[in-house]
């Protein structure tokens, strides 16, 4: 811990939860889907759902979803932007069972695919990815991760996690998960340093490999 | 003894190394986050400018999303100004300061979480305005953050800064007993001074739950920032005074931690019980969610 986790962040409020880690959520749905969406449906759960209107969680996730940081001052304007940009938003409710009490579903389009993120925001403006494209998963985007969505097919972590290795970068946590046999699987890799662009070229050029994204902490990844 | 983990650490490195406490603050720091003095230094200040920067852009007609906040600022303003304030212009001016900065996150202003959003009046409230009224260059407002922040880390790692945790006396509480060290150390006073002003004031807020109107970060949380703010003034006074805690300021921690876990989860950001479950409360709840989405906005 930081003394700058006691004197910050610096964050446009009022709640690091509720507002903060919102626009975070937003943020990661962003760098999953690989740039600006032009269409979201948000997607509010338990005391998000609750007290979100009036913490402006809204506001902020669509905020995140273009692109703005915790301390934009912008973020109370998001719906007046996103309307400027063209993007199509809309939001509703959900009953996530078991998830953490701030959670929410994004849904976002754009170039003709989709993203699904389920997140939730304990606190501090920190926030936890736990569900993607309907699978579940774990993950903060803390450390350099990489997530690769694929087709299900013998061979493929090997290959996914020697394209990682062969740039000397140490992975500390590797996730698996698939709907079906021979259907979609995600991969969900947490390293210990820095993921270069070449690992992403490297792994999009195997075969079956549906989608890559890098998030490296403090930078924007396309 | 780590710096970090006791106020009493704190203490021990700052006299054995022969630094004031805020530089303890800040090396200990820099070498666990592998950040350079100046680099620190920078963040720091940078964190003094945002505070003023919301606290000059505050605007009174700005009212929240929930229409439960705004404008409170502005009214202590003109009493102050009209000469009327029993207490005098500087605590006056504490007290507004503390408002204004509060309603500033209630209306999704940019604000600097001290310890929390909730809670981020009660540090600028005491430095900015006493450290005008006692005429310190800003060198000694950034010292006397990093003097905070160092309460505040160990008050985080030995209890908590969460009111969903421990109540509001980890928020406001932590505020206060921060603000405490930091107006101790810009009065001059010693390390132990600064430590000793923090348990204070931190005593004097101990048991505070956190009961949010509508769970909303607005009601009582920004009047509580001004009550943090002279809660701080109060401390600080009294230690420069020479006037010490009993209870030495781990000790203080470490029972604002057990009355946090004694304390019922109804009482602890949930927003069913104390002031969030009353009957004003209870209707401002049931009122349409429409008139939320459809209010006052953000004007
Ligand atoms: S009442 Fe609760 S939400 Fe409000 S400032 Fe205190 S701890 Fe924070």
């Amino acid at each position: 811990m930081s003394i700058f986790d006691i004197l910050g962040p610096v964050m446009v409020g009022p709640s690091s939860s509720h507002t903060a880690g919102a626009v975070r959520m937003g943020q990661m749905t962003r760098r999953l889907l690989g740039g600006e969406p032009e269409s979201a449906e948000i997607l509010l759960s338990g005391s998000f759902a609750l007290t979100g209107e009036g913490h402006g969680t809204p506001r902020a996730i669509l905020a995140g979803l273009m692109g703005m940081d915790p301390d934009d001052e912008r973020i109370p304007q998001s719906f007046e932007l996103a309307g400027e940009h063209g993007i199509k938003f809309s939001f509703g409710t959900v009953n996530l069972r078991n998830a953490h009490p701030n959670s929410a579903l994004i849904r976002a389009k754009r170039d003709g695919r989709g993203v699904e993120v389920g997140a939730s925001s304990p606190g501090g403006g920190r926030i936890r990815v736990f569900s993607l494209d309907g699978l579940p998963t774990s993950f903060s985007g803390e450390v350099p991760t990489l997530i690769v969505r694929c087709e299900d097919r013998p061979g493929h972590v090997s290959r996914v996690t020697g394209a990682v290795a062969a740039q000397g970068i140490n992975m500390s946590k590797l996730q698996v998960e698939r709907d079906t046999r021979g259907g979609t699987a995600l991969m969900v890799i947490e390293c210990d340093q820095r993921i270069p662009y070449k690992v992403k070229v490297a792994i999009s050029a195997i075969e079956g490999i549906y989608n890559v994204t890098r998030l490296n902490p403090g930078e924007e990844s396309k | 003894m780590s710096a970090v983990t006791s106020i009493a650490g704190l203490l021990k490195v700052s006299a054995e190394k022969k630094l004031p406490l805020w530089k303890t603050v800040q090396l200990t720091d820099c070498a666990e986050q592998d950040m350079s003095e100046a680099d620190s230094w920078e963040k720091m200040k940078n964190m003094l400018s945002v505070m003023r920067e919301a606290d000059q852009s505050y605007d009174s007609r700005r009212r929240s999303l929930s229409g439960l906040s705004g404008g409170d600022g502005g009214k202590m303003e003109d009493y102050v100004r009209s000469g009327r304030s029993i207490s005098g212009p500087l605590v006056g001016e504490i007290i507004a300061a503390a408002l204004r900065m509060g309603e500033c996150n209630a209306c999704m202003k940019r604000i600097v979480a001290a310890p929390t959003a909730g809670a981020c009046g009660v540090l600028p409230a005491v430095i900015i305005p006493c450290g005008k009224a006692m005429g310190l260059p800003d060198e000694r407002l950034i010292e006397a953050l990093y003097a905070a922040a160092g309460v505040g880390q160990v008050i985080a790692l030995r209890a908590s800064i969460s009111g969903a945790q421990s109540g509001c006396q980890a928020e406001i509480g932590a505020a206060s007993a921060m603000a405490a060290a930091a107006l101790t150390h810009m009065a001059g006073g010693t390390s132990q001074q600064i430590a000793n002003a923090s348990a204070l004031a931190l005593k004097s807020l101990l048991g505070l739950v956190c009961d949010p109107v509508g769970g909303l970060v607005e009601v009582p949380c920004v009047k509580r920032n001004a009550a943090g703010a002279v809660i701080a003034l109060t401390a600080a006074e009294m230690s420069l005074a020479g006037i010490e805690s009993r209870v030495p300021p781990d000790e203080v921690i470490d029972a604002m931690r057990e009355v946090g876990e004694k304390m019922s989860p109804t009482l602890r950001e949930t927003a069913e019980g104390g002031l969030a479950d009353t009957e004003t409360a209870r209707k401002f709840r049931e009122r349409d969610e429409a008139a939320i989405r459809h209010g006052p906005g953000l004007t």
